[in-house]
């Protein structure tokens, strides 16, 4: 009595999922190649990472064209439904991830080839969390686990904690390093989009809830 | 109005009994249980139905729906071997009890079956032959009914012209709005459908989903459809039977976008069969 009466539906759903995995897989790249180009001062890939940003950004078209598509053609209802909301959203929350790598990037090649005014430890201690957060909630979301991805929004309040206290610090060193107020500004905004990596994770964490359960949560108080 | 069902042969028709109170029922179905001699179609179920609402019955074929919707006209009492357990209150009175004048239920529980089935008559007398019945003579009262029904069911402007033409020149689409005109001509409360539009283009199927939605302004229906997206565009809520049991009823937005019950997940998103 149950055999599957929907085998290419399911077919299409399959193929849209693993779009979005692909699409996660690019963007959790570009953010840790920003990273690698920020601690190496590397602006080879820097440049590299703004570059491929079209990748994302087409990957993100193609699976809204998919979504969309499906949603009309197959009448989708209840969690069939909710995961083609959830595609749309969570590449969307991906796309601009995709951005904040570029953001990182472009400050990488603002601050160029002059000597980092001290070693950087306390913003890829950051950003490692931030990464984390974000695996988490992309194997959430691959494994439509609500308790990882519940697991992943509880760091969103250190990595909060983390970014006010940075900020605080670094701009403490402009009045006595005059002349790095450009290196001091740019590191804090990289700060600023390490936070947002968290924010987006929490998001995308968000969906996975919403996605098993049907219910709207907020895990980003 | 609870005596009449006992004693009236004839009805009011001029005067309609509905009341427009959101949220009250109109029907209260009490531990149905239908029988056709031995096998047991129905399985003892519960539910309210609201008045001046939309109410769908889904579920795979041979779940019950026709029959449950046919008891609760007393329909089943024309099939050989079919009887019922249990209560649908309507008015205050079990609608199942032998006492029960049947012909004046019928008028204030209408149907409309799958297959539209007008008389072999014009389109004024598929209308006007059971007000004739019903005890109305004059001809001024009739035709004010013929025109106020048809365009009730939408059916006024594509007719008003050849009235006295056979019923049968209509189209499929029209013949079952006008088998819908027949039945709001006897002003019901409740009319019952059994998939009426299975049968429609996707036209004809558009203006019965738009009538049947402006039909709930004055009457409650009880509607049975195949078409998982006619029962969500529709109703107000949806009732998922399986094996002759209620499965799960509820609101129709929280049935089509979070149902309580997997197998009612299986069943609208169309993963079983
Ligand atoms: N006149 C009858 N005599 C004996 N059994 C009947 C009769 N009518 C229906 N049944 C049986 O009762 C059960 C319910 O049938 P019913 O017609 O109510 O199903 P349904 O849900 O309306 O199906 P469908 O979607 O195919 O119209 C079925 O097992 C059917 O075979
Ligand atoms: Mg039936």
């Amino acid at each position: 009595m149950f055999m599957n009466t929907r085998s290419n539906f399911d077919e299409s759903l399959k193929e849209l999922k693993s779009l979005q995995l692909k699409m996660a897989d690019e963007a959790e790249t570009a953010i840790k190649n920003a990273m690698l180009s920020l601690l190496n001062q590397d602006i080879e890939l820097a440049n590299k990472v703004i570059n491929n940003d079209n990748i994302i950004d087409d990957l993100e078209y193609e699976i809204h064209e998919k979504a969309l598509m499906l949603i009309a053609m197959q009448s989708p209802v209840a969690k069939d439904l909710r995961r083609l909301h959830v595609a749309l959203r969570v590449s969307s929350e991906v796309e601009r991830l995709g951005d904040i790598a570029v953001n990182i990037a472009k400050s990488v090649v603002h601050i160029g080839d002059e000597k980092h005014l001290k070693e950087l430890i306390d913003i890829p201690r950051m950003m490692e969390m931030a990464l984390e957060m974000l695996t988490e909630a992309i194997t959430a979301f691959y494994a439509e686990d609500p308790a990882l991805a519940k697991k992943c929004a509880e760091k969103d309040d250190q990595v909060d904690k983390m970014f006010g206290e940075l900020v605080k610090e670094l701009l403490t060193y402009i009045p006595q390093n005059p002349d790095f107020t450009n290196q001091i500004i740019q590191l804090a905004f990289v700060c600023r989009f390490i936070e947002r990596i968290a924010d987006h994770s929490t998001n995308i964490a968000e969906n996975v809830v919403y996605l098993e359960t049907g219910k709207r949560f907020n895990l980003n108080k | 109005m609870v005596t009449a069902l006992k004693e009236r042969t004839t009805m009011d028709v001029t005067a309609p009994s509905h009341h427009n109170d959101r949220l009250e029922s109109i029907l209260s179905v009490n531990n149905l249980q239908i029988f056709y001699g031995e096998k047991r179609a129905v399985n003892g179920i519960s539910m309210e139905i609201e008045k001046n609402s939309v109410t769908a019955l889904i579920g795979p074929s041979g779940c019950g729906k026709s029959t449950f919707l046919r008891s609760i006209n007393r329909m089943n009492d024309l099939i050989p071997g079919s009887y019922a357990k249990g209560e649908i209150i309507y008015e205050g009175l079990n609608i199942l009890a032998e006492d029960i004048n049947v012909t004046a239920l019928r008028k204030e529980i209408g149907m409309v079956f799958q297959k539209p089935n007008p008389f072999p008559k014009s389109i004024y007398e598929n209308i006007t032959h059971a007000l004739k019945f019903a005890g109305i003579k004059k001809k001024s009262k009739l035709d004010e009914i013929v025109e106020e029904s048809l365009r009730n069911a939408a059916l006024w402007d594509e007719v008003k012209d050849r009235l006295h033409s056979s019923a049968y020149s209509l189209s499929g689409g029209q013949q079952q709005r006008l088998c819908i005109a027949r039945t709001i001509a006897m002003k019901p409360n409740v009319i019952l459908l059994d998939e009426p539009a299975s049968a429609l283009d996707p036209i004809s199927n558009a203006k019965v989903e738009d009538l049947i939605v402006d039909l709930k302004k004055d009457y409650s229906i009880v509607i049975v459809t195949h078409n998982m997206q006619q029962a969500s565009r529709i109703s107000d809520k949806t009732a998922f039977f399986l094996n002759g049991d209620l499965i799960e009823y509820d609101r129709t937005e929280k049935i089509f976008t979070n149902p309580s019950v997997e197998k009612t997940e299986e069943y609208i998103s169309g993963r079983f069969g």
